[in-house]
């Protein structure tokens, strides 16, 4: 249901850009307009977001580590899987952010008779670092639309990215992947019973939405060759901020920026905000020194403990007859006369 | 409570999930639920509502403004750890961790799994604590919050060990440890906590171990050891308690002085310290190095854990040892600093016999007695004969806390690899910090729960198993005193044939102490193997 449900809302912004397609000056406005919100959403709803974790404090130090501490100076330690160092933490941040270190690890349970057995499993690796690399890929290419000129770096990228030379215009390899990775991460989300117990609304929403956005562009690029200067010229009067929209860039471009910007605007209240939580969590960016170096509590809570002397007070007969050492002595309650060595 | 299980009742097989995660209805069944904390307990520590119930009661006797003590507690905590409401944003369900909880692999019950369990509180979360749950409800994944999720919160928070193995495979290290903690945290708001986990708390905070021996019983305890490690090597032993002026303060968890196989750990420590000569003291006060504090609220963990340092200054000890235990030193290594530190009174711990300064132990000042041991034989000042446990075709169980919560993977193989000639790893997913579970921790150890223990444990077990086919391994070692505890109980039930000791015991057998009597048996009284008796060797490494 959810998925169905997900699918029905995508399908609904689909149209809705249809239908804004077909007004005039709907189309005007929406073009010069909802850009904007949707950016704005983004940037505030992002930063919101982003500080609303930054500034909730971190009161213990609770790193996972997933190697060999270090200890002992002839014991080669984890530099990054267990880093100890500031220098390790941004490895291993690094090797999870741009490699997806933690995932790589995965493997799959199955059981075969009474043997429980881990095998490989990196399909989900791979998909998922494919899906997002080319995400980025096709982030920066975009700049192409918003800057004038060009900067060298996106246009050695949409070179490497159009490598194969195939067809006319050359085929992005970036769009391939990512709209391979996309469905491979969906038809896991249908076929694996596991995740579609799990799934929600918006994991569903994410993936269609991606995917209808990889759509229209694609369509846009290789089937209806949309008027590219168009659309450059709407992109730089867009980040101008002297919006002008132009006469025929066709709906099928409206459905594609709706999608972005309803992507953008839903960024910030969803499950996608893990692009920025992954840097915050405290399991990962954290070094494994608790022991060397005092993690500091802010609001380290004061609590009622049992102290010595009212331990001692309950047990002090007892203690004595067994001969443990005590600091006052039987009869002897008065501390003036207590006994400290 | 075994008796009462037929040998086919423990079937595993993973079925695909069916059903709707969302219906918080729980069936409660025994054998697999940890019974309520009596009232006692709750008041021996001051905590809230304390009643008379049962989890299989129909009605939990919960305070009437219960919804709104939990929900305040859900806001307090999103605003005091960036964990909490970390973990609660940015799960994107990609189903990774999802078979790698041993309850899952051991119940085939969906929500088992690690995301399905931090679901529970997410979906109460989403549904009172943020914009698009508050408007669209089910639609963005919340959930009313009822006296039936409570029940289930209470069910699936006591099914989890707290063991991290989920956070290593995360790509955003959502730590499910972490959720099941504050789920603990608010439980215990309105009174819902079990007695494994209180009644050892209360005793602790008390008396000032789990199992509340005075004093006095503590003594006779240790004394009873020190006796048994005499007439093992012929030497006299004593064991001071309480005593100022030491340089090292031990302190071992409780289980080592009470419990089987913990004990012959306990004579291995006592066996090395006197070899080595080392000026410590045992205290009565901080008896206890398990902090079930760790198992119901950050609070009860400081209240239990303050003790060590306390008991420090006033005895006034250079540095603490710490003996094998699992979760306790997940609390020393990570909490206990920052919870009760800073510990300006003591020095940082220097070995007294090899000089090395543990400068990884500057600012808690507590060392693990693994990396202690394993620094006096890599410097040879050990005398060792590990054909003493050529009984023992051994294995390493890496326990959870150790492994993910501090990395101390090599330490306890240095030493073993020393003591005992025979030595295999189980398969490469199951040890290190992908190790599992015994499926006991967190305070689940308890006899009524064992139907979910046996589950929980399978995948250890299977591990083991693994190993005992290929190799013919006969002894699961481990760190931890839980793991001590439980895991004969798993390995009778899933793999027979398999024991359980302490590294420390191994350590004991094979330390040849100077001017020991001629040693013909093991510290469980089972003769050496002959060739072991014949003669007695230096250690492996070479003497300084």
């Amino acid at each position: 249901m959810n998925a169905l449900y997900s699918l029905l809302a995508v399908l609904a912004l689909v149209l809705a850009g249809f239908a804004i397609g077909q007004s005039e000056p709907g189309r005007m406005v929406f073009m010069m307009a909802v850009p904007y919100a949707a950016f704005t959403a983004l940037l505030v709803g992002f930063c919101w977001r982003v500080a609303r974790w930054a500034f909730t404090p971190v009161p213990f130090h609770i790193p996972v580590t997933c190697g060999q501490q270090k200890s002992l100076p002839w014991i080669r330690s984890a530099k990054i899987d267990n880093p100890s160092t500031g220098w390790g933490v941004v490895s291993r941040m690094a090797s999870e952010i741009l490699l997806f270190r933690s995932l790589f690890r995965n493997n799959r349970a199955r059981l075969s008779g009474e043997r429980l057995i881990l095998g490989e499993s990196a399909g989900l690796w791979l998909c998922s670092l494919a899906f997002h690399w080319a995400l980025l890929l096709i982030l920066l290419r975009h700049l192409r639309l918003f800057l004038e000129p060009v900067p060298a770096f996106v246009n050695t990228l949409e070179r490497l990215d159009g490598f194969f030379q195939i067809g006319v215009p050359p085929l992005y390899l970036s769009d391939v992947i990512l709209g391979c990775a996309l469905v491979w991460l969906l038809v896991r989300r249908f076929r694996d019973p596991a995740l579609r117990y799990l799934s929600l609304f918006t994991d569903y929403f994410a993936l269609f939405l991606l995917l209808a956005i990889a759509v229209t562009g694609i369509l846009m690029r290789y089937f209806t060759r949309v008027d590219i200067l168009g659309v450059k010229q709407f992109a730089l009067s867009l980040a101008a901020l002297r919006p002008a929209a132009p006469q025929a860039l066709g709906t099928l471009f409206l459905c594609h920026l709706l999608l972005v910007c309803a992507l953008a605007s839903y960024l910030p209240f969803s499950k996608l905000m893990h692009m920025g939580g992954v840097f915050l969590s405290p399991t990962r960016n954290l070094a494994n020194n608790s022991r060397s170096r005092r993690h500091i509590n802010p609001w380290n809570a004061p609590v009622k403990t049992h102290t010595y002397a009212e331990w001692e007070e309950e047990f002090r007969d007892k203690m004595q007859a067994a001969g443990i050492p005590l600091e006052i002595e039987n009869g002897v309650r008065d501390g003036r006369n207590a006994r400290t060595n | 409570m075994g008796s009462e299980m037929a040998e086919t009742l423990v079937q595993i097989e993973l079925k695909p999930p069916h059903g709707d995660w969302r219906d918080p209805h729980v069936e409660f069944r025994k054998g697999s639920i940890c019974y309520s904390a009596a009232p006692k307990n709750l008041n021996a520590l001051g905590l809230p509502n304390p009643r008379v119930w049962q989890p299989l009661d129909e009605d939990w006797k919960l305070p009437p403004d219960w919804k709104h003590i939990i929900l305040d507690g859900m806001k307090e905590r999103l605003d005091k750890y960036r964990s909490f409401r970390l973990f609660m944003d940015i799960c994107v369900r990609c189903g990774a961790c999802a078979d790698k909880c041993h309850f899952y692999l051991g119940s085939s019950d969906p929500k088992n799994m690690p995301v399905a369990r931090a679901e529970m509180m997410r979906s109460i979360y989403r549904r009172y604590f943020t914009l698009t749950g508050r408007i669209f409800g089910k639609l963005a994944g919340g959930r009313e919050l009822t006296e039936d999720v409570i029940k289930e919160w209470f069910s699936y928070f006591y099914q989890c060990t707290e063991c991290r193995r989920c956070s290593v495979f995360c790509p955003y290290g959502i730590d499910t440890a972490e959720i099941t903690m504050m789920g603990r945290e608010l439980l215990n708001l309105i009174g819902c906590n079990i007695n494994w986990v209180l009644e050892p708390a209360a005793n602790c905070f008390r008396v000032g171990n789990h199992l509340g021996i005075q004093p006095h019983g503590f003594k006779d305890s240790i004394d009873f050891a020190a006796e048994e490690a005499a007439e093992i090597t012929g030497l006299d032993f004593e064991v001071p308690i309480n005593r100022k002026g030491a340089e090292v303060l031990f302190v071992m968890p409780s289980a080592d002085y009470f419990g089987t196989p913990h004990y012959y750990t306990l004579l291995g420590y006592l066996m090395l310290f006197r070899e080595i000569g080392l000026d410590y003291t045992v205290s009565a006060y901080a008896s206890e190095g398990g902090n079930f504090g760790l198992f119901s609220s950050h609070e009860m963990m400081k209240r239990l854990n303050a003790k060590i340092y306390e008991e420090a200054k006033r005895l006034g000890v250079k540095w603490i040892l710490g003996g094998e235990c699992g979760h306790m030193w997940r609390v020393l290594h990570q909490y206990m600093d920052t919870m009760n530190g800073p510990a300006d009174f003591l020095d940082v711990p220097v070995s007294p016999i090899t000089g090395t300064i543990f400068a990884n132990a500057r600012s808690t000042k507590m060392l693990h007695i693994c990396e202690f041991t394993a620094d006096l034989i890599h410097h040879g000042k050990l005398k060792l004969d590990p054909r003493r446990n050529d009984r023992w075709i051994a294995t390493y169980h890496d326990s959870c806390n150790p492994a993910r919560a501090m990395g101390l993977l090599e330490e306890p193989r240095s030493i073993l690899k020393s003591v005992c000639n025979n030595f295999y790893e189980m398969p490469e997913n199951t040890i290190r910090e992908q190790t599992f579970c015994c499926g006991s921790g967190a305070g689940l150890g308890t006899d009524e729960n064992l139907e979910m223990r046996l589950r929980g444990g399978f995948p250890r077990a299977n591990a083991v198993k693994y190993v005992k086919e290929k190799h013919g391994v006969n002894l699961l070692t481990c760190i931890c005193a839980i793991d001590k505890a439980t895991l004969p109980t798993l390995l009778e039930y899933w793999v027979p044939g398999v024991e359980v000791a302490g590294v420390h015991e191994l350590v004991g057998n094979a330390l040849v102490m100077t001017g020991e009597k001629e040693r013909v048996a093991d510290l469980r009284g089972e003769p050496f193997p002959a060739e072991a008796c014949a003669a007695t060797t230096a250690s492996e490494a070479d003497h300084a």
